[in-house]
């Protein structure tokens, strides 16, 4: 017998004694898909936002093919889980596309880029369209062009109303790229995932990739009440 | 050349005509109050002449430019005629001075300098200079109504629109608004006013139509029209409001 189950075994009837040291010798290597994980998230976000603006914009007031092609990108998005997208990009795309070369980091803040534009294209073109029709008219009356009445007027109040779901989605993408386990991108899962398979220490392991999930998001939330704080929702 | 020309304008929202072929000219330095029940499209009249609703038959021209040219041209009739509206509509990401330099910056070009003058004059002029730091979730609905008017002065219109600029205010805070206007009128500047003020009508209109049903259906002198309807539709109408 060996792995989980010998160590059950030898711990049969009492319960395993929390050992400090366990976590000390691991915290190099959790550190390094700590560091990952925050890699991936950052661009993932920094992606998600950019393509989210666009499709959100496309959606609230582009073209019937512009909102029509973001809106199937929107469901496809919403309407698949992110691992199967993460294995679709990183194991189905090269055979689709011959001489492509998805690297697992890659194929992490592709997904990630393209799953949370979805849904920060929704929580744009809410924001966008609960602005009071007014602004946009008191706007168009003074003979501004419609992107400068987006860019100064509408955008401005849309987007101090983006920034509590924003935060959330934050949160989530964080979040999400644990799954990316599954291609093997060495984040913080996966990291705490290979030391448990050589110590078989399951609750320290657990507890410290648990524990630093917390202080990432718990930062995350900081930052953003530090941005309410600064800027008043309108 | 009037400053706007109503060719037998129609303008329908769906199947119902809202605008039934509209002929009136405004000569510069009218002050032309518009009356009429509500849904008789006395609002929709003034927001064809800026364009906020585009018409469906006949021609409008302000300034001597068509209400039915390119984006850029409307653009142009736009900047022509300033537009205060019933629920204010002020920037609420920006104090009531950036409020006011933001039309004269991004749409005239003027420098910021320059804009900031224009700014801190027009809204002396609407009596409002202590003021102009704060934003407009901080100022009172008739002082949030006049910063609107001192924003669309700023622009330098030929002529100035008024969506009921008095309709949501308290009726205490109407008579600074209307003071304002008063002001305005007296200065020469051509109105078109859409109000159930009769008061501002008789003493301050040069002219009054009254529309119904989405037709002309009265245009003379206010003083006139009012102490002695011409219609008992209108003697009606004036009941109401009253």
């Amino acid at each position: 017998m060996y792995g989980p189950a010998r160590v059950q075994q030898e711990h049969r009837g009492k319960a395993v004694q929390f050992d400090w040291s366990v976590i000390w010798a691991a915290l190099p290597n959790l550190l390094d898909g700590t560091w990952m994980t925050v890699k991936i998230t950052f661009w993932g976000l920094v992606g998600g936002f950019v393509l989210g603006a666009l499709a959100g914009v496309a959606r609230a007031y582009g073209p019937v093919i512009l909102s029509g092609i973001a809106q199937v990108y929107i469901a496809v998005i919403r309407g698949t889980p992110i691992v199967v997208q993460v294995m679709f990009i990183y194991f189905a795309l090269p055979l689709l596309v011959p001489g492509l070369r998805v690297d697992a980091i890659w194929a992490a803040i592709v997904t990630l880029i393209i799953n949370s534009g979805a849904y920060v294209a929704e929580i744009v073109r809410g924001s966008l369209l609960s602005v009071h029709k007014g602004l946009k008219e008191a706007g168009q009356a003074m003979g501004l062009p419609f992107h400068k009445i987006l860019l100064h007027i509408i955008g401005p109040v849309a987007f101090r109303r983006m920034i509590p779901p924003l935060g959330n989605q934050c949160i989530i993408s964080l979040k999400d790229s644990s799954l990316f386990i599954v291609i093997g991108v060495a984040e913080l899962t996966r990291q705490g995932q290979e030391i448990m398979a050589s110590n078989f220490r399951a609750v320290e392991i657990w507890s410290a990739v648990a524990i630093i999930y917390l202080i990432l998001t718990g930062a995350l939330a900081l930052a953003l009440r530090l941005v309410e704080k600064r800027m008043r929702i309108l | 050349m009037s400053m706007v020309e109503f060719h037998d304008v129609a303008k329908r929202f769906g199947t119902s005509v809202v605008l039934d072929g509209i002929t009136l000219n405004i000569e510069a330095g009218e002050v032309v109050v518009v009356v009429g029940p509500s849904g008789s499209g006395k609002s929709t009249f003034l927001r064809c002449i800026n364009v906020l609703e585009t018409i469906d038959g006949g021609d409008l021209l302000v300034d001597g430019q068509s209400v039915r040219g390119s984006p850029a041209q409307v653009r142009e009739i736009r900047r022509e005629a300033g537009m205060v509206f019933q629920q204010f509509n002020l920037f609420p990401q920006m104090s009531a001075l950036d409020n006011v330099m933001f039309g004269p910056t991004h749409t005239r070009g003027m420098g910021k300098a320059e804009a900031r003058a224009l700014a801190e004059e027009l809204l002396a002029k609407v009596g409002l200079a202590e003021r102009m730091n704060h934003y407009p979730a901080e100022l009172s609905g008739g002082q949030q109504q006049r910063v609107a008017i001192a924003r669309a002065l700023a622009i330098k219109p030929k002529l100035m629109l008024f969506d009921e600029p008095t309709s949501a205010l308290d009726p205490e805070l109407r008579h600074e608004v209307l003071k304002v206007m008063k002001d305005l009128a007296e200065e020469g500047m051509t109105m078109v006013v859409v109000t159930h003020e009769m008061e501002f009508a008789r003493k301050v209109g040069s002219r009054l139509i009254f529309i119904d049903g989405g037709k002309v259906a009265h245009d003379g002198p206010p003083a006139e029209l009012l102490s002695n309807p011409p219609s008992q539709r209108l003697k009606d109408f004036l009941q109401h409001v009253a």
